[in-house]
């Protein structure tokens, strides 16, 4: 079959290109709606170093997506199907690396096609099934949703048993959905949010408390904390949580930064904290995201206070009106529904 | 129902010696018939396809359909006429023949040697012909059209900004098109060998739906080797 990829090849510049994807055991989607990430902002903007940009365009971006099944030769999925589809592409198995941290796994719109396509071919195993009743809006970034729930899964599994409280530094995106997954994991736990903006923090209504990062109180603890904030301010942010982190807490990591991070490690050794990486998910993290999505109701309330933008795509000028719109919005996902 | 009818009638004399009809070589990894086809069979809009080829392939074609083309969806292969206006009313006649024609069912006609046509293409067409009855996918001309009576002086340069280059699909509601054709004389049918035109003739409104600058029809050798370079560069990665 012939599809159209919609490829950026430099900065700011997508053309269309012809391809013939083997679908022999693949499952076929249409994309429904897509969903522009940070990442995919940095691509467009020209913001990677120039090495990175030559090694990866010509390349579609976008990787968060909800689209319907249109064909499955596999009979793992009905024709009509609402599915999510994961950007992950393991290439080995392994008992112990997750497959989202495996150097021979693949990305869809990192070094390899994006979902920016008229039709997608992923093997069965690479798809989720969309419960009944979940806004696509907000099924559209179930992937940025998952990389929280990912994180989580991992604060889970390495942290200690008291949570007392949690605190996330950063008021954007993640740090809203972070948040947001902590409360619907630990109801019992006290949420903090730490930001910069007042206006962003105002949307953080169902955390118990929310700080400006430059008017914390000296004696304010958590028992974990979350960083969130990426790029050079990570830097403060991560020296901040130091500072005001209960002995033996952990400290997940999930800020992308192009730069090397100081780190006052002294006091990571007295406190003897556990830093932790999480970066991206893998197909377990989709389908707890799906199951948090369909039981707790009142957590995709709140998601729907993310869209920003809702914009139609039935030409490459209208992707580039989504990415331009999405530069200049402050907080919030930008949508786009694929009639290309 | 939306039926697709896939017209695969052409018999190859215009691509220089080769014997076989165009839509039949191979472009990538299967003939450019079977990469029409596909477009139809994945896209949800369209129920059932009928594809029209020439009464010696068509064999040939259900061979290649029973090859390529996964279960799910219809594809039904029926001798197209001489004319290409011949090739409809087989196409009309089948469809009358099997199945219960409604006000809405709608015919999608294109051609099998415009294997590049996009989702949007076919499902704007589909949405088109329900919402006026009739439509056409153009783009807009990048050259300028001279018209001329003679064919050696220009008797006319129309004004560029009206002008558009007609591609496929054209897509009608059945039941109009069938009624339109019908109104013809065989002189008409001789002479009106685009349905759109015909239309036009009858002052019934042909919606325009945007093509694609790429969404070429493969006629000539020269056609051939675009269609190859479309296709090459990078390929999916996944």
């Amino acid at each position: 079959m012939i599809n159209q990829v919609y490829r950026l090849v430099a900065p700011g510049m997508i053309e269309v290109s012809c391809t013939q994807p083997d679908i022999t055991g693949k499952t076929l989607l249409r994309p429904v709606m897509l969903s522009i990430c940070k990442a995919d902002q940095r691509y467009y903007l020209g913001n990677r170093s120039a090495e990175a940009l030559h090694k990866k365009l010509p390349m579609s971006l976008i990787h968060e997506c909800v689209a319907r099944v249109v064909l499955d030769p596999t009979d793992t999925f009905k024709k009509g199907d609402i599915v999510v589809p994961v950007p992950n592409i393991p290439t080995e198995d392994d008992d112990i690396i997750a497959e989202n941290y495996r150097r021979s796994s693949h990305f869809c719109s990192s070094g390899y096609d994006g979902f920016l396509r008229d039709y997608i071919d992923l093997a069965p195993d690479r798809v989720v099934k969309v419960p009944d009743g979940i806004d696509l809006r907000i099924a559209a970034f179930s992937e940025l949703i998952s990389v929280a729930v990912h994180a989580v899964s991992r604060f889970e599994k390495f942290s200690h048993k008291r949570k007392n409280s949690i605190g996330v530094w950063g008021d954007g995106n993640v740090g809203f959905i972070t948040a947001l997954i902590l409360r619907a994991v630990y109801p019992e736990s006290k949420i903090l949010v730490f930001g910069t903006v007042y206006e962003k923090l105002n949307y953080f209504a169902f955390a118990d408390e929310t700080y400006h990062v430059d008017s914390v109180p000296k004696d304010l603890k958590v028992d974990h904390a979350f960083e969130c904030v990426g790029g050079e301010a990570s830097k403060y942010a991560v020296n901040q949580i130091i500072d005001h982190i209960n002995p033996e807490g952990s400290v997940g990591l999930m800020g992308v930064s192009e730069s090397p991070v100081g780190i006052n490690t002294r006091m990571v050794l007295e406190l003897g904290l556990n830093l932790f990486g999480s970066s991206r998910s893998g197909k377990a993290d989709f389908e707890r995201t799906m199951d948090i999505l369909s039981s707790d109701k009142q957590i995709a309330g709140y998601l729907e206070n993310l869209i920003a933008n809702e914009i139609t795509i039935r030409t490459v000028k209208d992707i580039h009106t989504a990415f331009q719109r999405d530069i200049h919005t402050g907080f919030g996902k930008t949508v786009m529904k694929w009639e290309k | 129902m939306v039926f697709a009818a896939i017209f695969a009638g052409g018999s190859g004399t215009r691509m220089g010696n080769i014997d076989t009809p165009k839509q039949y070589l191979e472009l990538g990894n299967r003939p450019i018939i079977i990469h029409t086809i596909e477009k139809f069979f994945v896209n949800d809009r369209i129920d059932e396809i009928v594809v029209l080829c020439p009464k010696s392939w068509v064999a040939h074609t259900k061979d290649l359909i029973k090859k390529f083309i996964p279960a799910g969806k219809k594809v039904t292969v029926i001798p197209g006429g001489k004319t290409r206006n011949g090739t409809l009313e087989n196409a009309i006649s089948f469809i009358n023949e099997n199945y219960e024609v409604e006000d809405d069912t709608v015919l999608v006609t294109h051609d099998a040697v415009r294997p590049f046509l996009t989702h949007r293409i076919i499902t704007e067409n589909v949405d088109c012909a329900l919402k006026y009855g009739a439509c056409d996918t153009v783009i807009p001309a990048t050259d300028t059209i001279v018209e001329s009576g003679d064919g050696k002086t220009i008797s006319n340069i129309p004004d560029r900004s009206k002008m558009y280059q007609g591609q496929t699909p054209q897509s009608f509601i059945l039941k109009d098109l069938e009624n339109v054709l019908l109104s013809l004389t065989e002189d008409e049918k001789a002479v009106l060998t685009d349905a759109c035109k015909i239309y036009t003739l009858k002052n019934k409104p042909v919606h325009l739906v945007e093509g694609e600058v790429f969404n070429i029809k493969i006629t000539y050798p020269y056609d051939m080797k675009v269609a190859a370079t479309l296709l090459k560069g990078k390929e999916s990665d996944d």
